[in-house]
């Protein structure tokens, strides 16, 4: 059931029943997976990593299969890829700025971590 | 590269090709690129409240892990699964689509839109159990009361020592300490006035129940600030509410999408539009598959 | 699309003259141009709303720049008053943003000419290019309420935690901007896609003429940078009215954390702006030089390369504003790298002049203005990129004269190239190349005489954004606004003869210009479907096979059947 159409109206690759199950599957068990998981501390660093790792194959599933990308040109792939990378840049550059320059907000920090707001009107 | 193969004969233009395609192909392969491209800017989108979410728990930590308590582990994941169900379905939908079955295409996306509903029905829930404990966005941060999952109420009952009953009032003390690891511990003691005041062989019997909680972190503080806590919350309800808002704007093309498949108005030439819907849904489960475990599984 | 092989009257023999049925007499009423799906009207209805988008704004400047005559201000001496000095500026600032320099190109030039540069006969989506420029309407109305509700005093950049905490009319403004950036992600998706599907056989990606690898880049900018503005735009907004502690320190936000945000689509936006000018100036210096783009590899990748680095330097708009020196440091240096592929296109555009026959009609000497201006506001940007000298010229009038030479000198002249270069085609109409010359000498004259005292005093000290100064700056200022005034005379001249030439103009025939690109080989108007003969695919800037008509005024192909393909003939 997963062949392309043999006909030349075949516009597109169409999932098999099974294989749509079968990633459908796969999710609930990495759900399962990444629920479970939190029973045990690594450590937040570790915890935070797993977690998106797990997070991360599942949103390969869904990508490459529930949305066909795998199956699919190229090009749209480059654009998906593209968009990830960009936004890597942007998360990350933030990132890496506000954590150095933590130290120097930290004088004005009150013990509540914050600075008192003013009476609002 | 354009797809340029020329029209079978007897295929001249179907109703359903624009006129300044070529041939089915090509307008297909176009609008699956116009898809993809307009799915990066969602994503763009979320990036920027994923951003805040990430500089924020660099620079708070503690609030985090004290706040994310709060939510509930078991709704979340079962909207977790919900979601995975409706992308199923969803898939399914396009596949039905594209094999030109009616049927299936109707109930598959019928059970898309349940799932819909399913998932705002717990979210609303989980809203309104937040509305009723003050856990909101920081400038409305107003606990009802602590309860954090990790407390525990132990009932006491204490014979009275003096013939009088003194009745019990309602008090509150807390006191901070730090436990076998090293970590702090608030306890806030809240006794409810008796409920059992009665008079037993040895006199006046009270009962009252002692809640007791822990905060947790390396917070060197004593306890939360209550402001930095509704950090969590704003971002929680800003990340949750813009997914929401994208499941309800999804629901209403699928909707639309029903109505057309109903009406018998796809093919395997010509089924784009589930496919963009299906393309668009995905990603609305994509981002809830980053979501669940950056809010609800922090420990 | 085949190529059509005819034995027609050689064209230089037929009258070249306006089809009646063209694309604007194809239908009439107000709803068929409201409702169309002809990329052409489209871009006609683009147009003027950009050109009065730009008169709007170009008031707000001469306000702007009539109460800076003198030292105590003009309109507004009071502290009180100066609050409206505040709006005024931001206003200008949205209104030449958000309404002309971001959607001008694409949206007035880049629809009308992109379908016919690649022979299909529209977009790729027409209907999305219709809502594109209905949010545009849309979103140009909300900004322009916001004036009545309050207007907005916080600069166009919005900055947290003013803008959070001030009494105008924010909400409404960002809500415009919002509905704005969906127009332009709308035209992005459209221009890539359409450049992915519907170019002709024969075109490929390195015989594309370069608007189209401009507009491309363009296009991804639009795509990727637009939805974070959007974001940050609803999370102001939120923080405005809810007080979610995300920007405003009071409640535990971060201001620094809205100029990450802010910067990271705004950076890239002006590359939204100057890319498709310099997709023009490349078609424009090309024709008027007679000679292919020199370096044409060079020039398209520069392009792309471009829009890509443009995304990494953001952070040199915060180099003192509480960003990280590590971080400042990084930002340093992408832009210096930035400015690589911008001086790699500049001397490709010097090469293909050399040696070329260079002809002064007006938009070449638009385009020759181009590069002067684009230049200099390229060069003042390194000095600002630079961590050292930035702490002294941040937040003067060196900043105000850097990014006006590039969005003024650059964009907006670039626009008016383009605007001259194919307002036959567009309107069937030739102008008075002597007054379209003469505009061009004043606008800049004018411009030069507005802003570059501004560099001067923006390096003396003159802090930007302040409604009255210390008197030792009053000669700059005094020149900079009879500059502004010089330009206002400049641009009544440009509407003035363009206008007449819109009823009383020669009517222009197909080539009026000897142009190789794909648009030439339609009549001037185009038919309602674009080309009446499926046009032929060259090399983009080939003329050897065009030669001057003076009985129509204009080029045509030669008579015989070549092998570099027939006579398409305009029937």
């Amino acid at each position: 059931m997963a062949t392309q159409n043999a006909d030349s109206h075949g516009l597109a690759h169409v999932m098999s029943k099974r294989m749509l199950i079968g990633i459908f599957l796969a999710l609930v068990a990495l759900t399962w997976i990444t629920v479970g998981v939190t029973k045990v501390d690594f450590g937040p660093t570790v915890n935070l990593v797993v977690a998106m790792v797990i997070a991360g194959i599942k949103g390969i599933l869904v990508v490459l299969f529930f949305m066909h990308l795998l199956y699919d040109r190229p090009f749209n792939m480059v654009v998906f890829v593209g968009c990830l990378v960009f936004v890597v840049i942007f998360i990350t550059l933030a990132m890496v700025d506000s954590a150095a320059y933590q130290p120097s907000i930290d004088p004005y920090k009150t013990p509540e971590g914050l600075i008192k707001a003013p009476a609002q009107p | 590269m354009s797809d340029t193969e020329s029209t079978k004969p007897g295929h001249e233009h179907p109703a359903h090709l624009a006129h300044h395609f070529d041939n089915p192909q090509q307008q297909y392969n176009a609008g699956k690129l116009g898809m993809w491209l307009f799915l990066t800017t969602e994503i763009l989108l979320f990036s920027a409240l994923f951003c805040w979410y990430a500089v924020y728990r660099a620079a708070h930590p503690e609030v985090f892990i004290y706040a994310h308590k709060f939510l509930d582990v078991n709704l979340g994941a079962i909207n977790t699964i919900v979601l995975l169900f409706s992308s199923l379905t969803m898939a399914w939908a396009v596949r039905a689509s594209q094999m030109g079955d009616r049927r299936t295409l109707v109930i598959t996306l019928s059970l898309t839109l349940l799932c819909a509903f399913a998932f705002l029905g717990i979210k609303s829930i989980e809203y309104r159990h937040k509305w009723h404990e003050g856990l909101l966005w920081v400038s409305r941060y107003d606990p009802q009361h602590h309860d954090t999952h990790e407390g525990h109420e132990t009932a006491h009952t204490q014979a009275a020592t003096t013939p009088a009953a003194v009745p019990v009032v309602a008090a509150a003390s807390a006191t901070t300490q730090r436990d076998a690891e090293g970590r702090i511990v608030e306890t806030l003691v809240i006794k409810e006035p008796a409920k059992d005041l009665h008079v037993g062989p040895t006199g006046v019997v009270e009962t009252w129940t002692e809640k007791h909680e822990m905060t947790q972190g390396h917070a060197a503080k004593m306890g939360e600030s209550p402001r930095l806590a509704g950090l969590f919350f704003s971002i929680y309800f800003v990340m949750t509410g813009l997914h929401g808002v994208h499941v309800l704007v999804g629901m209403g093309l699928i909707t639309w999408i029903l109505i057309r498949g109903a009406r018998g108005e796809f093919s395997a030439q010509y089924f784009a539009p589930v496919d963009s819907v299906g393309l668009y849904w995905h990603i609305v489960d994509l981002v809830w598959i980053f979501l669940f475990p950056l809010l609800y599984l922090i420990h | 699309m085949t190529a059509v092989t005819t034995n027609h009257t050689p064209p230089s023999l037929t009258p070249d003259l306006v089809r009646e049925d063209n694309y604007l007499t194809h239908g009439s009423g107000i709803m068929s141009w409201l409702f169309t799906l002809d990329h052409k009207r489209i871009g006609v209805m683009y147009l003027i709303s950009v050109i009065a988008s730009f008169l709007l704004g170009g008031v707000f400047a001469l306000i702007i720049r009539t109460q800076l005559s003198t030292p105590e201000g003009v309109i507004w001496t009071t502290q009180l008053q100066f609050k409206l000095y505040n709006q005024m500026f931001t206003l200008h600032g949205a209104v030449m943003i958000f309404l002309v320099l971001i959607p001008g190109i694409p949206g007035a030039l880049g629809n009308f000419i992109l379908p016919l540069m690649i022979g299909a006969k529209d977009v790729a989506f027409p209907k999305l290019n219709l809502l594109s420029y209905h949010l545009y309407v849309i979103g140009a109305v909300v900004i322009v309420v916001s004036i009545i509700f309050g207007a907005v005093d916080t600069g166009w950049t919005f900055y947290a935690p003013y803008s959070v905490r001030t009494d105008t009319a924010v909400e409404l403004m960002v809500l415009g901007a919002f509905i704005l950036g969906f127009s332009s992600i709308l035209t992005g998706i459209n221009f890539i896609v359409t450049i992915h599907a519907l170019r002709p056989p024969g075109m490929t990606w390195f015989k594309m003429p370069l608007m189209l690898w401009a507009l491309y880049a363009t296009s991804i900018i639009q795509i990727l940078a637009t939805p974070v503005l959007g974001i940050t735009l609803v999370l102001l907004a939120v923080e405005k009215m809810m007080k979610i502690g995300i920007f405003n320190s009071a409640y535990g936000g971060d201001p620094v954390l809205f100029q990450h945000f802010f910067w990271f689509y705004s950076h890239p936006a002006v590359y939204i702006m100057i890319l498709p000018a310099m997709g023009i100036i490349s078609e424009v210096i090309s024709t008027y030089s007679r000679k292919p783009v020199f370096g044409y590899r060079f020039v398209a990748l520069s392009s792309i390369a471009i829009a890509i680095i443009g995304f990494l330097v953001w952070g040199h708009h915060m180099f003192p504003n509480g960003q990280s020196t590590l971080l400042g440091t990084i930002f340093s240096f992408m832009t210096m790298l930035v400015a690589i592929p911008s001086a790699i296109k500049v001397w490709n555009w010097l090469a293909t002049m050399y040696k070329g026959s260079i002809d002064l009609k007006t938009p070449m000497c638009y385009a020759l203005a181009f590069l002067f201006l684009f230049a200099i506001g390229g060069l003042t940007g390194i000095f600002l990129g630079s961590l050292a000298t930035n702490v002294q010229l941040h937040d003067t009038y060196f900043v105000v004269a850097h990014f006006h030479y590039v969005m003024f000198g650059g964009t907006m002249i670039g626009f008016l190239a383009g605007l001259h270069h194919w307002w036959p085609k567009i309107t069937g109409r030739m102008y008075h190349q002597g007054l379209g010359r003469l505009g061009c000498l004043l606008v800049f004259i004018g411009f030069n005489l507005t802003f570059f005292p501004q560099f001067v005093m923006g390096s003396h000290g003159m802090p930007r954004r302040w409604a009255r100064y210390e008197p030792e700056y009053w000669p700059y200022h005094a020149a900079s606004t009879v500059g502004a005034y010089i330009q206002l005379v400049a641009f009544i001249l440009i509407a003035v003869y363009l206008l007449h030439s819109l009823f009383r103009g020669r009517k222009a025939p197909a080539n009026p210009w000897g142009s190789g690109t794909l648009e030439w080989q339609t009549t001037s108007p185009p038919p309602h479907d674009n080309f009446a003969v499926a046009p032929t695919v060259d090399e983009p800037y080939n003329t050897d096979n065009l030669v001057y008509d003076p009985a129509i005024g204009g080029y045509v192909n030669k008579p015989t059947d070549t092998p570099a393909g027939p006579a398409a003939v305009p029937h």
